[in-house]
């Protein structure tokens, strides 16, 4: 059975009294953050109802806002997200070749995941990071002024973190 | 040295903490404020001259004085910090660096709006900002700044921080208004403007971090004093996030009367070009506004040094001009491609249109596509002028600003770099490997003091 823990489900009590009563739908955004976190790292149907349900709304209203914005991840995701910014900025510093370079170490394409399922590749637009191009969100972080060198190394870290 | 009012005691250890941040001064404006009547707040706003940093500029205190007052009704203010338009990443750092300059300035906005809830809205992507601004906020509160009877004024006030979840729209104040009812970010109709039915249907003023931030020196020192810093109707200083192809990328407080060529290479600001390039192009503004070639961006079609300002930067209107906007300066050099740079910029305004205007929704994708198809050596010399009829129709076309936001850069890289264009069509397997590079755009020399 789905169900957040204790202390989620205290933080989600906190999060419903931010608003004025009978305004609980605007706690889904963050509790669709914290499910995410909680539950693997996506939002599979039955998490998603499990939200509705949480804040008395239609399912439908959660899938609408799951699919509309881009950090929710709608279908299973490596152990490690990295997103890499291709927006203007960033391409003028080189992010091209940073995901040529990603996408060869890890053998894998642009939203794929290694065989181990370690490693997502996803490209994704404007992070608001542009004066440290090239860069990428990997889970609560920025890591920025990429070259092959960090991205090396942000690998090995990630698998040491792993094992 | 240009005089610095957000950023001055940003580089104090520690002063991302309450701490610190008091002991430098901080919550002065509040001390202030809570004994001045709401109204004359107001005022003060408008007497500085303060104009909305989010990148419309539209002026802050006459916007306060909008918002409707039913009685019974609650008011909110909440602050727009889905900072999202490529090349502007300002009010990270600010949150970052010196959450507490926010927090004060909200303080400060809501009790003279008569807000008793604020929200800071804060792109989903900037997850450990919003830590840092939690932090600040539980610090304040602690020390009285926030919860009931403030600083024993008889004024309540509570502030929350929420994440959006990555959508560009939610940047424009009636989409975001929707994501933080839970909802997606599809921008309203205009009439009723937020001041009148915001969020929850209640009066709501929605206001950039920047611009919340410089409540606070306009409520010390007085709104004549910030009005009398800068130049005509671009008062008091401005953040600039600097990136692309400069040896000195980041973040820098002007005074909005210093040159766009001192800007760019003055040890100061940017440094130059990097590897001695030349200068190509520049996007002053944040990705939205158009781009100018270097010699209009240096010196307006009138032949005067072109500042950055506001007026200056739109001297000439989008014939020979640009825009201030969001203060995302994006500079190219002479080794960049304006198809390809032109080209990741309409596929941002393809993956964020919120598909509710056909004009945007479908525009957007073809700009995308056949920009991509030029780039890669297959477009048609009629694409350019199709290009060009795509942009026009989605400009004004659309319920929110997105449509122009998308049209603009489009447009601009035509109307200047049109010979570019008509290369990379010419030179369908050239234009693989090589660039066009930099043929009539002359770059003029910046001598240090002139």
């Amino acid at each position: 059975m789905i169900q957040f823990k204790e202390t989620s489900l205290k933080k989600v009590a906190e999060i419903i009294a931010r608003y004025p009563e009978g305004r609980q739908k605007s706690a889904l955004l963050p509790v669709l953050h914290m499910a995410q976190v909680e539950f693997g790292g996506w939002l599979d149907v039955p998490v998603m109802d499990y939200v509705a349900t949480l804040l008395n709304i239609e399912p439908i209203e959660v899938y609408e806002v799951a699919s509309f914005y881009s950090m929710y991840n709608l279908k299973p995701v490596g152990k490690y997200l990295f997103e890499v910014c291709q927006t203007g900025p960033c391409m003028l510093n080189g992010s091209d070749n940073i995901i040529d370079y990603i996408k060869q170490k890890l053998n894998i394409g642009v939203g794929e995941t290694t065989a181990d399922g370690m490693f997502t590749l996803k490209t994704v637009e404007c992070l608001g990071a542009c004066g440290y191009a090239p860069m990428m969100q990997m889970g609560k972080t920025y890591r920025e002024h990429l070259t092959k060198e960090k991205v090396d190394s942000i690998i090995e870290e990630c698998r040491a973190k792993a094992n | 040295m240009g005089k610095k009012l957000l950023l001055e005691k940003v580089h104090i250890e520690g002063i991302r903490h309450y701490d610190v941040y008091r002991r430098e001064g901080g919550y002065r404006s509040v001390e202030k404020a809570l004994k001045m009547q709401p109204n004359d707040i107001v005022e003060e706003v408008k007497k500085s001259g303060l104009r909305g940093r989010g990148g419309a500029g539209f002026p802050t205190g006459m916007k306060w004085s909008f918002l409707a007052k039913p009685d019974g009704v609650p008011r909110y203010l909440v602050c727009n910090a889905d900072e999202s338009e490529p090349g502007t990443f300002k009010d990270r750092y600010l949150m970052e660096f010196i959450p507490h300059i926010l927090i004060e300035g909200m303080i400060v906005a809501s009790f003279a709006l008569g807000s008793n809830t604020s929200y800071i809205y804060i792109r989903g992507e900037y997850d450990w900002v919003t830590d840092i601004l939690e932090n600040a906020i539980a610090e304040a509160k602690q020390n009285g700044w926030l919860g009931k009877n403030i600083q024993g004024s008889g004024y309540d006030l509570e502030m929350y921080v929420q994440r959006g979840a990555g959508a560009y729209i939610c940047g424009e104040e009636t989409a975001l208004l929707e994501s933080l009812e839970g909802k997606r970010g599809n921008p309203r109709i205009k009439p009723p403007f937020p001041a009148v039915k915001g969020l929850w249907g209640c009066p709501t003023v929605v206001n950039n971090v920047e611009t919340l931030a410089a409540v606070v020196p306009i409520i010390n020192e007085g709104g004549e004093a910030y009005a009398q810093i800068g130049v005509g109707k671009s008062t008091g200083t401005k953040l600039i996030s600097a990136c692309g192809n400069i040896n000195k990328p980041g973040i820098y407080e002007i005074d909005m009367t210093i040159s766009v060529e001192e800007f760019i290479y003055s040890d100061e600001y940017c440094g130059g070009i990097p590897n001695g390039k030349k200068l190509k192009a520049c996007i002053p503004g944040g990705s939205s506004v158009p781009i100018l070639p270097a010699n209009l961006l240096l010196t307006t079609a009138k032949g005067e040094k072109r500042l950055m300002n506001y007026e200056s930067l739109s001297d000439g209107g989008f014939a020979t001009g640009s825009m201030m906007g969001s203060g995302g300066f994006i500079v190219l050099d002479e080794d960049q491609c304006i198809v390809k740079h032109t080209y990741t910029l309409a596929r941002f305004y393809r993956h964020e249109s919120c598909g509710q205007c056909s004009p945007c929704r479908e525009g957007t994708g073809w700009m995308e596509k056949i920009l991509l198809s030029i780039e890669s050596g297959k477009g048609k010399m009629s694409d350019i002028d199709l290009l060009w009829d795509i942009q026009r129709k989605i400009e004004g076309n659309t319920i929110c600003p997105l449509g122009d936001a998308a049209a603009w850069p489009v447009a601009a890289a035509i109307r200047h770099f049109r010979d570019e264009f008509e290369w990379h069509v010419n030179n369908p397997e050239k234009c693989l490997t090589e660039n066009f590079g930099l043929r009539h755009y002359a770059d003029p020399v910046y001598v240090a003091g002139s």
